[in-house]
């Protein structure tokens, strides 16, 4: 590995020495019940090594690479969200023009000019978009299918690009190099998931909010927060800016607004009666279904990073 | 096989290779349920439900390039030989069957480009309602397969939903927007007696099909 800052290459051996754990425990799962049938898991732990294999070359090739990753990352989230919500035909062009919106804010961030950033899809994008279905005319179901429209391009451009920004800030932290806060930001995201599984197996009685996810219970919430909140706050000097005790309160709240994220996405997936928002990622489903926490924890983190060190 | 020249075949795996894949699997997505369904060779006729010109170009990318020039859709002649420039690529890139949608054509004629094609053992693709219609309705069927299959008990037919292109790029329109489409493959379906009974059945079991589509739950 050529010029990896040492912090991130660690991070990055970390990173694998969980995958290699990941399938050996799978492998001793099915030699120790071979009737049992894995395929959902096996399928789940390849699809990983496949994300973080196409990420991590993304990531080190260039920031200007990783920038349009992301972007793609965007067009792809987008997509899904416009393919399963109801959608009026007479809106073709809107959502053509939503999708517009995503090179240009990614361009932005490439530029580093973040004042365009910031303000263009809440208020460029939020402004115009009407006009656009205005000029169709068709009235019929405007406020919903507006709605709608804002609402995807919020949570699959503007929150999402939040990590590309990432790469985008000076960097201050030498020995992480511009992939430390993204790879902490991805990691912390993913840890929580996985944590507030685990600890919900493990211990679950008490279900938060059973309506919308039945299997989220108060004590994998619990367990999965203190972990991450532990982990979170060791691990920031490491890999950005932000000092112990800044990590700790970051772990804190990224808790938390993974778990907000993955509620999220599943009550739009409730309310359409669908499990699964794609088929694109073999055992996860679609990219939605991954990224559902990274779209809430990306801006908090960005801008307590930000608020706190530029 | 059908013969196919061999500047028409490097243009077919590029068209196919470089343009069509990329667009069908990233510009749209495709959420494919069954696939262990679809014939891997044929003789074989793949039935759809019509919305969009992508249908042809979803059905052919669900095949391999090794395997491209057998899968053959059968289009209306008229519209797709209609002038010069068109004909050349919907025969040679494409590799269409034409078909004469006219009422003065013999009625045994019409389909003997396609009996040929299936002889060969390639892959048929038909569009029983005919033409591409309202969005994301399916329309009355017409009783062309029927006669398609009549004496050959080796091809199977296997009927294909399709739902979503309808909205990427509908008919009278040129700007593609982006959309996952739902593919769903079905069981073959038994040959029938009775043509109107057997058009029924595939109405019926496309219908049946459409339902376990992720992008149409919610409507």
């Amino acid at each position: 590995m050529i010029d990896i800052p040492l912090n991130s290459r660690y991070a990055i051996y970390a990173i694998f020495a969980l995958l290699l754990t990941a399938s050996a425990t799978r492998l001793w799962l099915q030699y120790r019940h071979p009737g049992k049938d894995y395929t959902e898991l096996r399928q789940r732990i390849q699809s990983w090594w496949w994300m973080i294999g196409i990420l991590l070359v993304m990531l080190l090739a260039s920031v200007t690479i990783a920038i349009a990753f992301f972007g793609f990352m965007s067009f792809l989230a987008l997509k899904e969200f416009f393919s399963i919500v109801p959608t009026r035909q007479a809106d073709r062009r809107v959502l053509f023009w939503a999708y517009v919106a995503i090179p240009l804010q990614y361009y932005w961030i490439a530029t580093d000019w973040y004042g365009m950033f910031i303000v263009f899809i809440p208020v460029y994008v939020f402004l115009l978009l009407p006009m656009r279905a205005v000029l169709i005319g068709e009235t019929q179901g405007f406020i919903q299918a507006l709605g709608t429209a804002h609402w995807a391009v919020m949570l699959c451009v503007f929150c999402l690009s939040h990590v590309a920004y990432l790469m985008a800030l000076p960097v201050q932290n030498a020995a992480a190099g511009y992939i430390g806060p993204v790879l902490y930001l991805l990691f912390i995201t993913q840890f929580n998931d996985v944590c507030q599984y685990i600890w919900g197996k493990l211990l679950g009685r008490h279900k938060i909010i059973p309506k919308v996810s039945p299997k989220k219970t108060w004590e994998g919430f619990i367990g999965g927060f203190l972990t991450v909140t532990l982990v979170s706050g060791f691990v920031a000097p490491w890999l950005t800016s932000l000092s112990r005790s800044e990590g700790f309160i970051a772990g804190a709240f990224l808790a938390v607004a993974g778990f907000i994220g993955d509620v999220v996405i599943s009550s739009v997936k409730r309310d359409l009666r669908i499990k699964d928002s794609g088929t694109l990622i073999p055992g996860h489903g679609g990219i939605l279904d991954r990224i559902d926490s990274l779209i809430y924890t990306a801006p908090l983190f960005f801008h307590y990073l930000r608020y706190l060190h530029y | 096989m059908s013969e196919v020249k061999p500047l028409s075949l490097v243009l077919k795996l590029l068209f196919f290779g470089l343009i069509v894949k990329p667009l069908v699997f990233v510009g749209l997505g495709l959420n494919i349920f069954h696939r262990e369904r679809l014939p891997p060779r044929g003789p074989a006729i793949l039935a759809a439900n019509h919305n969009s010109h992508l249908d042809t170009m979803v059905l052919m990318s669900l095949y391999p390039l090794t395997q491209v020039r057998r899968v053959r859709p059968v289009a209306a002649a008229d519209y797709f030989l209609a002038n010069r420039v068109l004909a050349w690529f919907a025969l040679n890139v494409i590799g269409i069957i034409p078909l004469k949608r006219e009422r003065s054509a013999a009625g045994r004629s019409l389909f003997d480009e396609c009996h040929r094609a299936l002889d060969a053992g390639d892959i048929l693709i038909v569009f029983p309602e005919g033409s591409r219609g309202a969005p994301e309705q399916i329309g009355e069927l017409k009783r062309g397969v029927h006669h398609l299959l009549k004496g050959r008990d080796k091809v199977v037919l296997t009927p294909i939903a399709l739902y979503g292109l309808g909205r990427a790029l509908p008919k009278n329109e040129a700007l593609l927007v982006p959309f996952n489409c739902d593919v769903v493959i079905g069981e073959p379906l038994a040959p029938m007696q009775d043509s109107e009974a057997f058009m029924q059945r595939m109405k019926q079991v496309l219908e049946e099909l459409l339902r376990s589509c992720i992008t149409r739950r919610g409507e």
